[in-house]
Formats: C-alpha cells, structure tokens, sequence
C-alpha cells in the first residue's frame, strides 16, 4: 500500500511496547516495536531490568563463595554455570579433576539440559498456543529437580561444584533412579513429537519463521541451538572437550533452513543425545576420589584465562583475572549465551508479524537472569 | 603477523596477543580475513580496570574460529577518555558486547553504530563496574532505614516546586 | 388457551434457564476437562470436586466494580455484550430437544417452535453477534481494541461464508429448512446424515471453531497477544456476559451440529426395531449425549492444538474452507440429480 500523503490514508508507524512484564513467561524483556501493519519493520530490545550486578559481586567475595552467584544467573540451569565456573579456575590454577568427579558433573550437566529444554519446550509451546505440552515438559522437569533435590538439596539454585570436584558423592541408589528417568524421558520425547513435530499447525507457525543465515549466524555472535540450527557444526562439547565428554559417544543435531522449526528440532535430538550421554557416564561411572588436590585457601596466581562450556542455551564463557594477592577474583566476566543469542533478535523479527516475535523470543531460548547478570 | 604486535604472551594454553588501540581494526581484520587463522566468532568483548596504570583500561576480545577450531584473546589498553576503535564493523557480535563494556567501564568506543547503555538505566551517572564505584552504590542513595525514603522523596518534591 | 399461551412461556422458561445454568457450567467444564488432560484436577476447592465453581465466580463478578473507561461511549458499552448475548441465546427457539411427547395427558413438542425456515432463523441471528463484537471494540475507545475487534469480526465473517456454504449443502441432502423436519428426514432415509455428508460435516466443525472463536482459532482473544482482545476494557459483569456468549454459542454451534449431522434426538438405528431397549433412554436425553460430545471435542481441541496466526487462518478460511464447501455443494446437487 504506497502512502499518498496529504490525502486521504495517511499510513504511520505504529510503536508498540511489549512491555517488561509479559503473560509468556521469559523474564523482564521489553522489546519496543516499530509496526507498518501488522509487520514489523524495526524493533529495539531493552534489557538490563534484572541486573544484580553479579560481576562486581563477585570482586568481593572469595572463589569459593562465587559459585553461589553463578547460580543465580541462569537459573534454570544453574549446575551448568556452576561447572562453567569450577572448570574455568581449575583452568586456571592448573588443577587436575578426578575421573569419578568429572563423570559425574557431565551426568549433571546433561541433566540440566534436559531441565533447560523442557523449559523452553514448555514455554515456547505456551507461546504458539499449544497449552499442554506446557503442563507435560513440566512433569518431566519435576522428575530431574527430585533428583537434584536427592543429590544436593536444593531444586533450583544447586550450589553443587566446588573447585576441583564436587562437594557430595551421588547418594545411594540416585545412579538408578537417573537410568529409570532416562527410560521415562525417552518416552516423554516421543510422546512431545508426536504432539507437535507434524501438527500442521505448528509447522505453519514454526516453519519459514526467523530464518538466519549460517555466515549471519556467526557475524551476529549465535551459538548453541540456534546457530546449530542454521547448520553450523560448533558445539563446545566436541570441539573444546571439558568434563568427561571426549570419553563420550554423541552426535551434535544440525539444522538445515535455520528457521524457527529447525531450532526445535535441533534441541529435540539434543533431548534424546543427553539421555544417550547420560546413560553412558551413569553406566561407567568409575570408582574414585570426588575432589582433586585443591589447596585449602584459593588463590590462584597472576594471570587470567577465558574458558567456555555448552550450556543448554549457547556457549558460556567465564573469563577471570586473578591478581595472586587476594583472596578475590580482580575480575570476574561471564559470556552469557543469552545476552549474545538476544542481539539477534531484532534481524530474526525484522518483517515478520506481531504474533511470530513471541514464538521468536521462544525460539531463542533466553533467560533474563543470564543477559542481565 | 603485522608488525605491530606489542606483546605476545601464552598462559594455560591461551594466547594473549596485545595490540595497540590504533592498529586494533587492522589486527582484526587480519585475524578474521586471514585462512590460517579465520577467527570470525567474537565471542566475548569485555575490559578490566587496573586503575594505578595511566591506560587504566584492558579491553579484551576472545575470539574463535570455526574452522580451525582455536582460540586467541586480542587485548588494547586504554585509558579514560582514549577513544578504541569499535569492532563491530568487523563482527557484528561486537555491537552488544561494546555496548556493555561502554556502560560499565565507560569506554570510549569510536564508531560504534549505536552507543547506548545497556543494562543500567539510559539516564544512569557513572561506570559501575570501575574499581573506584563503591560496591552499594553512590552515595547519597545510599537507603538505610525507611525514613532515608521519606527524606529523598521530599527533597525531590521541593526541588520539584522551585 | 393454555396450550398457545402458557404452554410456551413455560417452555422458554426453562430453556431459558436451562441454557444459562449450562452455560454457566460449562465453564467448569472446560476448566475440569482441560485440567485432566494437561495432569492436573481443576477446580476442586468449592463444593465437593469443584461443582459449585460457577456460583462462586459468578458471585465474584457480580461484585467486581463496574468500570466504564471516561471516554467511552457509556451506551454502546453497555449494549455491546447484549447484543452478543441476546441472539446466542434467543437461537435456542428453534432447536429440537425433542419429537412431541405425552406430557401429564398433552401431546408437547419438545422445542419452542417449530419455524419451517428455521435453519435460515439460526444463521441469520447468529449474524448479528457480529455486530456485538465490533460495537465493544469501537466503544472501549480505545487504539487496541478497536483493532483487535475488526480482526475478530473479520474472522467471524469470512467463516460464517463457508459454514453457510455447508449448511446450503445440508438443506440439499434433507430438503427441507425446518429444523425438526431436518431430524424427521434423518429418520426416514434410515441414516444419520453424517454418513452422507462427512466433508460437510468436517467443514461445519472446523467453521463453528472459528465462529465461536476458539482454539486453535482464537487470535483475537490470545493473551499473548499484545492486545487483550476487544475485551480489554471490559470487568466485571459485562466481562462475564462476553464470556458466556462465547460459550453459548459453543452450545449453539453444538446442538446444530447434532441436529444436522447425528440425528438429533433420534437414537442410534431409530428404524431398527431389535435395539428398540434404547429407547429407554428418553430422547432428549440422546440429544443431550450428543451435544456434549461435541462440547467435549471443542474442549479437547482446545487443550491440544497450538494457535493459528491471524494470516493463516484468514487464508485457512478463504482459500481452503470456502472453496471445499462450494464443491461440497456442486458435488451434492450433481449425486441428487443423478440418483
């Protein structure tokens, strides 16, 4: 429709605020949208409404006391930035994991993605319309926070790495009760794609919806699930091993189109692989110390050093500066996923319509507690 | 290498290479455009504040290469008002990450498209994360009993009326 | 006397009642059904497993302030979910619960009337529910509501085009427009007409979603939408008047649904005398059954499937719905010459 202006239709952009405060459950977002229509045609993310300031935090406390923080910046899976952490000063104060340890935290690690992805599944499902799965990704997730709750006591923000190993040997019995949940969940997944992968509704909505390109991908700073779905073949696990995972048999799901639908699938296999890896390290668990030689008092030497892990959402990257005199870290710096995966936001809803920036939101997979520290 | 490297160092299998802040987009282009290194993941812009050094600033890049699967961390010192070229004509995943250094550190970013801060609120005074920001926030906000409140809600309806 | 007078004040008494008791609780049982299918129980607090929910929220918003926004034109806002309301539920008159049966020594049809254009009664008035919806969006005065109304009656419209088609194709198979006389032609060609028309049949379910703005067609009342609809200014006892619209008409599109399609109050293999023993259920009761068969896959349908995008279903109705009901329709008239 061309604009005459001066005469009779005058056609001007229409700003809409999604607000900080949304019905779809992803966090203090606020996205400021320009419409022509029903398309949009530029748009603006505000962040910052959930900054505790977690980094400057982190300069006053000792080493040991910062896994507590890391917890709370993506809570939804919070053991995996613990490990993020541990391993970065292990890193850099040259520390050797223990076997058994490090199993075990890739077990842990691999069931917080499942946690992480049903999370998303369930919200980014919510979000298109289709209500139950919502309810459904949540009962599995219920089954993983009992078994986190067995381990180590808490359901959401776990505490549960120390630097070099963990704190607590696996409880007895919790090596079983993960393999019946693995068999739980593979049918779970299943029963997930059977209620979405070919309802032709979600396809119409899903498939065609924020196409990135992989050389796009890339330049914007994507990693994790979306920029596996844009058919790069990166993913920490594989190219920087840490934890147990050389010793690990998996595949990494690709994407072909990077479309909306793409990245579901992408973390739909991924649901099935971390059942793969977690059987494999529950199975061949060896015997052995949970902690390494760790000095009593930390305090690594000077230097700084910049280690990443895959977390459920991207790469998380802790890059730490120790000045050898303190106690404290001089600076502490997370590479959040989310922060890095948001920018992308307003190329992928760029002349796409009102209702597609919440199935993209989704789509991405953020947590506000991550992009805001 | 160009020849403009000022220091090369290797700790706990990381690669730190220091350029100065003039040389900083040709370093980069450099690293990305070339095939033996093909770094063209940003993966982290961020800076540290060592306050008694006159360049006061260290702002690191961490790149990686798809490719080749290594990393290296290209590292500029700066000091309070030096302008640092942006990288963000290099990598698009810069634009952000900048964004925050600029809101924290108060950087001086030349030629970034779109300045801004970005977690603190746009109207916010001061760079939090700077060695020399107390850790509770500045001073006069500073709220211990529920009349300090009262007190600041006065005094800014009295600046209101004048 | 009696019989012309009192006899159908009587009637549309309890219809009346009857009908917004149902609707009432219907809200429960969407809540309940949806509850069950997603793993959780519901309302169970109120009454014995939630049974009396419905008082309490109908009390609820009797009480609730009743908010009219300053510049909103105050009649209109107050008409609007009348003129929503009234024609959902004045549909009822024609819609046969039953043949004429001996009540307390009087032969008493079990519907209100029995008009010999019914069917055409039935579209026509649903029609001005229409107008219901674009009079809330205009009066709330409001950017937002005014826009999502005129998608929501955009919606209404395109699909009423395609559920008439259908319907015009029903009116071939049975040949007559009389509601009743529709159920006495199932009965006499032995078949439920949803053995002669399945595509119909299909096509009116999926146009009665829309129509009735449900899942998986409800864009304009989505609460991830932006907006909240055309509903957004709206609290308290027009709130709830909007809300049991929508489920009258469910109820509405339901029982036209099973007076068309499944025989109405026919029970199953009416001319099959050897499974005349369920005839103890009365028949009323068969029309009650398969009513709420239908309510219960509206229901199922929406705790399943995700939403439609307001371009994709626009499209779905122009492109796909209206086009497989005119060949529905050719399709009939040429199967009735030929045979």
């Amino acid at each position: 429709m061309t604009t005459h202006t001066g005469q009779m239709f005058d056609t001007e952009e229409l700003v809409i605020n999604m607000g900080p405060q949304h019905p779809s459950t992803h966090g203090v977002l606020r996205v400021v949208l320009r419409l022509d229509g029903e398309r949009v045609v530029s748009s603006d993310v505000v962040i910052g409404y959930l900054h505790r300031g977690i980094e400057k935090l982190s300069e006053n406390r000792n080493w040991t006391q910062i896994i507590l923080l890391t917890d709370r910046m993506d809570y939804v899976a919070a053991a995996t930035n613990n490990v993020g952490y541990c391993e970065t000063v292990e890193k850099l104060m040259q520390l050797e994991v223990p076997r058994r340890a490090r199993y075990i935290r890739t077990a842990i690690c691999e069931l917080q993605r499942i946690a992480s992805h049903c999370l998303w599944l369930g919200t980014h499902a919510m979000d298109i319309g289709a209500m139950t799965v919502f309810l459904y990704a949540f009962r599995e997730r219920e089954l993983i926070l009992d078994l986190f709750e067995e381990y180590c006591g808490a359901r959401l923000t776990y505490n549960s790495m120390r630097i070099g190993g963990l704190p607590l040997d696996i409880p007895v019995g919790w090596d079983k009760k993960v393999l019946e949940f693995c068999n739980i969940m593979s049918e779970k997944v299943d029963e997930y794609e059977e209620l979405l992968t070919h309802n032709r509704i979600w396809l119409e909505r899903t498939r065609g919806v924020g196409v990135i390109s992989a050389e796009q991908a890339i330049a914007i700073g994507l990693s994790g699930p979306p920029l596996r779905g844009s058919g790069v073949a990166r993913d920490v696990r594989k190219d920087e091993p840490y934890a147990a995972y050389d010793e690990m048999k998996f595949e990494v799901p690709i994407g072909t189109n990077g479309d909306t639908y793409d990245r579901y699938l992408v973390r739909l296999e991924e649901f099935r692989q971390s059942i793969k890896i977690i059987r494999q390290s529950i199975e061949g668990l060896p015997e052995g110390p949970i902690v390494g030689k760790v000095p009593r008092l930390i305090k690594p030497a000077v230097g700084e050093t910049y280690h990443a892990i895959e977390s459920p959402k991207g790469e998380l990257g802790y890059f730490i500066v120790s000045d050898g005199k303190s106690t404290n870290p001089y600076r502490f710096r997370v590479r959040p996923p989310s922060f890095c995966n948001l920018q992308a936001l307003p190329q992928l809803i760029k002349g796409h319509m009102v209702a597609d920036v919440v199935a993209l939101i989704g789509s991405i997979d953020v947590v506000l507690g991550e992009v805001d520290r | 290498m160009p020849g403009a490297v000022t220091q090369l160092s290797f700790y706990v299998g990381d690669w730190t290479v220091i350029v100065p802040a003039d040389k900083l987009i040709e370093a980069g282009r450099f690293l990305r455009d070339t095939p033996e290194t093909a770094f063209d993941f940003c993966s982290d812009v961020t800076a540290s504040d060592w306050p008694p050094r006159a360049q006061r600033f260290d702002v690191i890049y961490c790149l990686y290469s798809t490719r080749h699967r290594h990393r290296v961390r290209l590292k500029v010192r700066a000091g309070d008002n030096e302008p640092v070229p942006s990288v963000s004509v290099i990598w698009p995943a810069a634009n952000w990450l900048e964004r925050e250094v600029y809101d924290l550190f108060g950087v001086n970013f030349v030629g970034h498209p779109d300045r801004r801060r970005i977690l603190m609120p746009e109207d916010w005074q001061g760079f939090p994360q700077r060695k020399d920001y107390p850790l509770e926030g500045p001073g006069e906000l500073l709220m211990e009993s529920p009349l300090d409140w009262l007190r600041l809600k006065q005094a800014r309806e009295e600046s209101e009326i004048e | 006397m009696i019989d012309t007078y009192l006899i159908p004040l009587l009637k549309i008494l309890f219809v009346l009642n009857a009908t917004l008791v149902g609707v009432t609780y219907m809200v429960l049982l969407e809540r309940k059904v949806i509850a069950w299918v997603q793993v959780r129980l519901g309302p169970m607090r109120v009454g014995p497993y939630g049974v009396l929910q419905p008082i309490a929220d109908a009390v609820k918003l009797i009480l609730k302030e009743d908010i009219t926004p300053t510049r909103a034109d105050k009649w209109v806002f107050t008409a609007a979910p009348i003129i929503v309301m009234v024609p959902a539920l004045i549909t009822f008159a024609v819609i046969p619960f039953g043949p004429v049966v001996n009540l307390f020594g009087r032969q008493v049809p079990l519907y209100i009337t029995d008009v010999n254009v019914g069917l055409l009664y039935i579209v026509s008035v649903a029609s001005i529910g229409v107008y219901g919806i674009i009079l809330g969006g205009w009066a709330s005065n409001s950017k937002f509501p005014l826009l999502a109304s005129l998608r929501a009656s955009a919606q209404l419209i395109s699909y009423e085009v395609a559920v008439t088609m259908t319907l015009v194709s029903m009116i071939m198979t049975a040949g007559t427009l009389s509601m009743v006389k529709i159920v006495e032609s199932q009965y006499n060609a032995h078949l439920w007409f949803i053995f002669v028309q399945p595509v119909a049949f299909v096509l009116f379910f999926i146009g009665g979603l829309a129509e009735t703005n449900r899942a998986p067609f409800d864009m304009a009342e989505a609460e991830q939408e932006l907006t909240g609809g055309f509903h957004t200014e709206y609290s308290g006892m027009r709130f709830a008047l909007f809300f049991l619209a929508e489920y009258a008409n469910m109820i509405v599109v339901s029982s036209v649904a099973t007076t068309l399609f499944l025989g109405g109050w026919l029970r199953p293999f009416p001319n099959i005398a050897a499974l005349s023993f369920l005839g103890i259920i009365p028949s009323w009761m068969w029309f009650l059954l398969k009513t709420f068969v239908f309510l219960y896959i509206f229901l199922w349908v929406r705790a399943t499937l995700p939403r439609y995008r307001y371009d994709q279903l626009m499209r779905l109705g122009w492109k796909v719905l209206i086009p497989v009901a005119i060949a529905n329709v050719v399709v009939t008239g040429i199967v009735m010459v030929l045979f």
